[in-house]
């Protein structure tokens, strides 16, 4: 993996770079050749393209109520238009950014926590791990929507970071069993040993040694937050339980389901929010999926003709 | 003299990936009579295995015989159909595996092991089944009343003894065995290869017996091949190879081990490493390490010429005797 | 006998962590939603306003630790105080309970059973006509939110095609009885919201249960099953398929607290009035009392599956009863 160590003050950092330097490299390359990532990629693009730049695709005010109200889809109102009067293709595009804000720092956040308390448990073992691993366990059984639910009631109409926050709270479970995982296996390996007998200190062989291995987990991590992030903050603000008075898809859906707009002729309205939601979804999986697939070779898909066997 | 009851004929398998296959068994020739101890040796990643998986026709995708025959009992394997090669399984020959723990179920008593063997190929009753099952497990030295238990409560050398009396159900005509002492310490080893030998005069089954250690089947076994790369580097009696090694590659090896009775003498290793089976050389496998390597080595592959009761892939002999085909 | 005692330890000491969350929320939360939602029970009768204001520590000047015991006391007895409409809450779970039940008991064991075959022959027939065909349609179905699929199948079957109901769980006017009509109709309700779930839980299990599946089958012990010439009925069913269940059977169950998270979207979208139903006016009506007895049904449901899959497994493989 790194280049060879050499005993040299400064040298510790030159190796974590290269180490990092060779990581990512190696993960670059793994990536652009792989067909799922560069699909992922490009709708991940896209949608982040929507969200920076939206008055480029949709100009006008997303909260402007000056149309006629609850029209199916036409030429001049694409997606049709909701309850008040509001254009939903406008509002679909504009509410991409906060959709996307959402889903990213929830990614983050949970991630963080993941790595802090998955890393934690698997190095200090112990009573610290025991209880952290207790903790993980208990979040992990309790199912995800009820806790958010009765959450998200009590903290209602406090917009976008309380959400963010609860969300946080009910994900990171996940991520931190599998880092802990692992970091368990990793612990027992040699080329740790060999570390800690040369001398090392603890901090340098968390950081240039460990770390650099678990990347791709900590990555797929965040990506299978994200995956988790877009389907569960849609489905809480679908419920209600977003903020009212800012757009995201989610609330799109809600307001769409609470007019009945399938039922009446626009069904766009609740579809098409629906759907981005499903796309963002999907360019989140695509890249999860890939990133299982570079970093388990075994996974990759058998395409050739299965060999004559006798069973 | 009898037929030989298996032969193998430029057996070849690939194992066919999606850049490209590599060649683990190459144009392979081998002989069992009836009743013999063939010994195939070599180091890991020679093909043994994969040679002998080949002739039980138990290889999985991605890798296929993709050339040769195999000829048991006058039929070859590689052309049957799955259900005739069904039909013949463990009654006319069975499979030792090198790890008992993985090789038997875990989930199932070894009663039940035995039992759905027996099932597949006939119509014996319950009780014949029960009988027969504690008859195989007393032939190989483990009290009946195990055969309730389950793999993981039985100790190492008992599974394994368990395994090689289920590859006996059938009194089969060859019983082929893939390291099956190299999970066990070296006393258990001698034990159970004194128990086969044991087994296999009263039974007369003839034995394939692949391993990574010449020292352990030097006194049991009657042929021994060496592999090398994929190759039958040499085939010969056991005793021809011990004394009197062709092959530099066996001289190699045995010059490898010391003599206990002999004098001191500084052991020599084979420096350098195995072939890249992916991209195999264009002359002989083992020229690159070989101290007797000839400059045409490098660029003719030789074929395997016989050296009176021996066969060897070198150009040494090529002289010697009139070579086969390649 | 360790293993039973360790299971149970975890079963209540989850159980006992969801109480304590329940417990803790009203008074760790900003803001005073408790407060308001209280402020609609005058008049009440005073056990259960006292039930409720030990539960959310409103106008409570009790000690904490009392609060506490007499907190958990009340809900072992199934005391969750009343909803919105001063109906005590245990009323109107049970109420909703059936329907939540059938409706999601009926599609979780279709869809294992739907998931756990064709993730066996899938993985059976590696790179076949089946697991080329599966991958794709396993990915679109795992990764579409429920609610999009339930949005799409309400639009497409309900109102293009008109061939179902377009909500409710009985057509209205009609009398709950036990004639067939009756039950034609219940089941005609249940179908959309039924096929979203079977067709969300179904994708997972199918994953997981391919790749346990892959994994079983390359071990040593299933080539053995080969060579002694048993036939692939046998080595599929009773070395691989029963070897990769076995130890997931906890792992699948845990994944009903995912499926259960479904079905309160699905009850939603199609207005199925179960418990899940019952979350979302609970949501509107800030019917805090509600949400939190829902919560601690919902997460109770999951531990006894969880529990039973344990229990199960260590009944069925030999390897954990003598651990």
């Amino acid at each position: 993996m790194a280049s060879p160590q050499v005993f040299l003050p400064g040298a510790e950092t030159q190796a974590a770079d290269q180490g990092y330097r060779d990581a990512v490299g190696r993960l670059s390359r793994a990536v652009l050749r792989n067909r799922k990532a560069t699909i992922g990629l490009l709708l991940l693009a896209i949608i982040v393209l929507v969200a920076a730049f939206p008055g480029l695709i949709a100009p006008g005010d997303p909260q402007a109520a000056i149309y006629e109200q609850q029209l199916g889809p036409s030429w001049s109102h694409l997606l049709g238009t909701t309850q008040v009067g509001q254009d939903v293709f406008t509002q679909l595009i504009w509410g991409t950014r906060l959709t996307l804000i959402i889903t990213v720092s929830v990614g983050a956040l949970c991630t963080l926590i993941s790595v802090l308390v998955g890393v934690t448990a698997a190095y200090v073992g112990g009573v610290v791990d025991g209880s952290l691993s207790l903790l993980t366990d208990i979040f992990l059984i309790i199912p995800t929507l009820p806790l958010l639910i009765v959450l998200s009631t009590y903290l209602e109409g406090s917009g976008t970071v309380a959400i963010i926050a609860v969300l946080v709270v009910t994900g990171w479970a996940f991520g931190a069993r599998q880092l802990r995982a692992q970091g368990l296996s990793l612990r027992t390996r040699d080329f740790l040993e060999a570390a800690r007998v040369r001398g090392e200190r603890r901090p340098y062989i968390i950081l240039v040694e460990i770390l650099p291995n678990m990347l791709s987990l900590v990555v797929a991590s965040f990506l299978g937050s994200a995956v988790y992030t877009v389907a569960t903050a849609a489905g809480l603000q679908f419920l209600g339980l977003g903020s009212s008075n800012e757009i995201t898809w989610g609330t799109m859906l809600h307001f769409a389901q609470q007019n009945g707009a399938i039922e009446s002729g626009n069904a766009f309205w609740a579809l098409a929010p629906g759907a981005a939601v499903a796309l963002l979804g999907t360019a989140f999986a695509l890249l999860n999926y890939a990133f299982d697939e570079i970093a388990n070779p075994a996974l990759r898909s058998v395409r050739r003709q299965r060999a004559k066997s006798d069973s | 003299m009898p037929s030989p009851i298996l032969e193998v004929r430029d057996l070849c398998v690939d194992y066919v990936t999606n850049s490209g296959d590599v060649r683990a068994v190459d144009h392979v020739d081998l002989t069992v009579e009836a009743g013999e101890f063939l010994a195939i040796v070599g180091e890991s990643g020679c093909g043994k295995s994969t040679l002998l998986f080949a002739i039980a026709q138990l290889l999985s995708p991605p890798a296929e015989i993709s050339g040769g025959s195999v000829i048991f009992k006058g039929n070859d394997m590689v052309q049957l159909s799955p259900s005739e090669l069904r039909h013949m399984r463990w009654r006319d020959y069975s499979v030792v595996m090198q790890s008992a723990m993985n090789a038997l179920n875990p989930m199932k008593s070894i009663e039940a092991q035995f039992k759905d063997a027996m099932a597949a190929h006939g119509n014996m009753s319950a009780e014949a089944m029960r009988n027969r099952s504690a008859e195989v497990l007393k032939l190989v030295g483990v009290d009946a009343v195990h055969l309730r238990s389950y793999p993981h409560q039985l100790s190492g050398g008992m599974r394994q003894r368990a395994m090689i009396a289920m590859a006996l159900l059938f009194t089969p005509d060859l019983v082929i065995m893939d390291e099956p002492t190299s999970a066990l310490d070296v006393v258990a080893q001698r034990s159970l290869m004194i128990q086969i030998k044991e087994l296999q005069d009263r039974l007369g089954f003839a034995v394939i017996f692949v391993t990574h250690d010449m020292s352990l089947v030097s006194h049991y076994s009657a042929r021994l091949a060496v592999m090398y790369g994929g190759q039958i580097a040499e085939a010969a009696r056991t005793a021809s190879l011990f004394e009197k090694p062709l092959h530099p590659y066996s001289v190699g090896l045995l010059d490898a081990f010391p003599s206990i009775h002999g004098p001191r003498r500084v052991l020599t290793g084979i420096p350098g490493s195995p072939p890249d089976l992916a991209r195999p050389p264009a002359g002989c496998r083992f020229q690159p390490r070989c101290p007797q390597a000839m400059p045409e080595c490098a660029v003719r592959q030789p074929g395997l010429y016989s050296v009176g009761d021996s066969m060897v892939r070198c150009l040494l002999y090529e002289a010697a005797q009139p070579g086969r085909p390649e | 006998m360790r293993f039973v005692v360790r299971r149970m330890g975890l079963f209540f000491l989850t159980l006992w962590a969801a109480l304590t969350i329940n417990f803790l929320i009203p008074r760790l939360m900003p803001g005073n939603e408790a407060t308001a939602m209280l402020s609609h029970f005058k008049g009440v009768n005073p056990s259960a306003l006292h039930a409720l204001e030990v539960e959310f520590g409103v106008n409570n000047d009790q000690n904490l630790l009392v609060s506490y015991v007499q907190y958990l006391g009340n809900c072992l007895t199934g005391q969750f105080g009343l909803d919105s409409a001063r109906v005590p809450v245990m009323t109107v779970i049970l109420r909703g309970l059936p329907w939540t039940l059938g409706l999601v008991g009926v599609t979780t064991v279709i869809a294992f059973s739907i998931g756990t075959l064709l993730g066996i022959v899938s993985a059976w027939r590696r790179g076949g006509a089946l697991d080329s065909l599966l991958s794709p349609l396993l990915f679109i179905l795992t990764t579409f939110p429920v609610f999009f699929i339930a949005l799409l199948l309400l639009f497409i079957f309900g109102v293009v095609l008109g061939w179902f109901p377009l909500s409710s769980n009985y057509s209205v006017g009609e009398t709950p009885s036990l004639s067939v009509a009756f039950v034609l109709d219940v089941i005609g309700h249940a179908i959309l919201p039924g096929v979203t779930l079977v067709v969300t839980a179904a994708g997972g299990w199918i994953y997981t249960m391919r790749n346990n599946m892959v994994s079983t089958l390359s071990e040593d012990y299933v080539r053995m099953a080969r060579a002694k010439g048993l036939s692939p009925w046998r080595i599929m069913l009773d070395y691989s398929a029963r070897n990769a269940i076995l130890p997931n059977l906890t792992g699948f169950a845990m994944q009903l607290g995912f499926i259960l998270g479904g079905s309160i979207l699905v009850e939603y979208t199609f207005s199925y009035p179960g418990l899940g139903y019952l979350f979302f006016t609970g949501t509107t009506n800030h019917d805090l009392p509600l949400q939190e007895a829902l919560f601690l049904f919902y997460t109770l449901a999951v531990l006894l599956c969880v529990l039973v899959a344990d229990f199960a497994t260590a009944w069925l493989d030999p390897r954990t009863r003598d651990a």
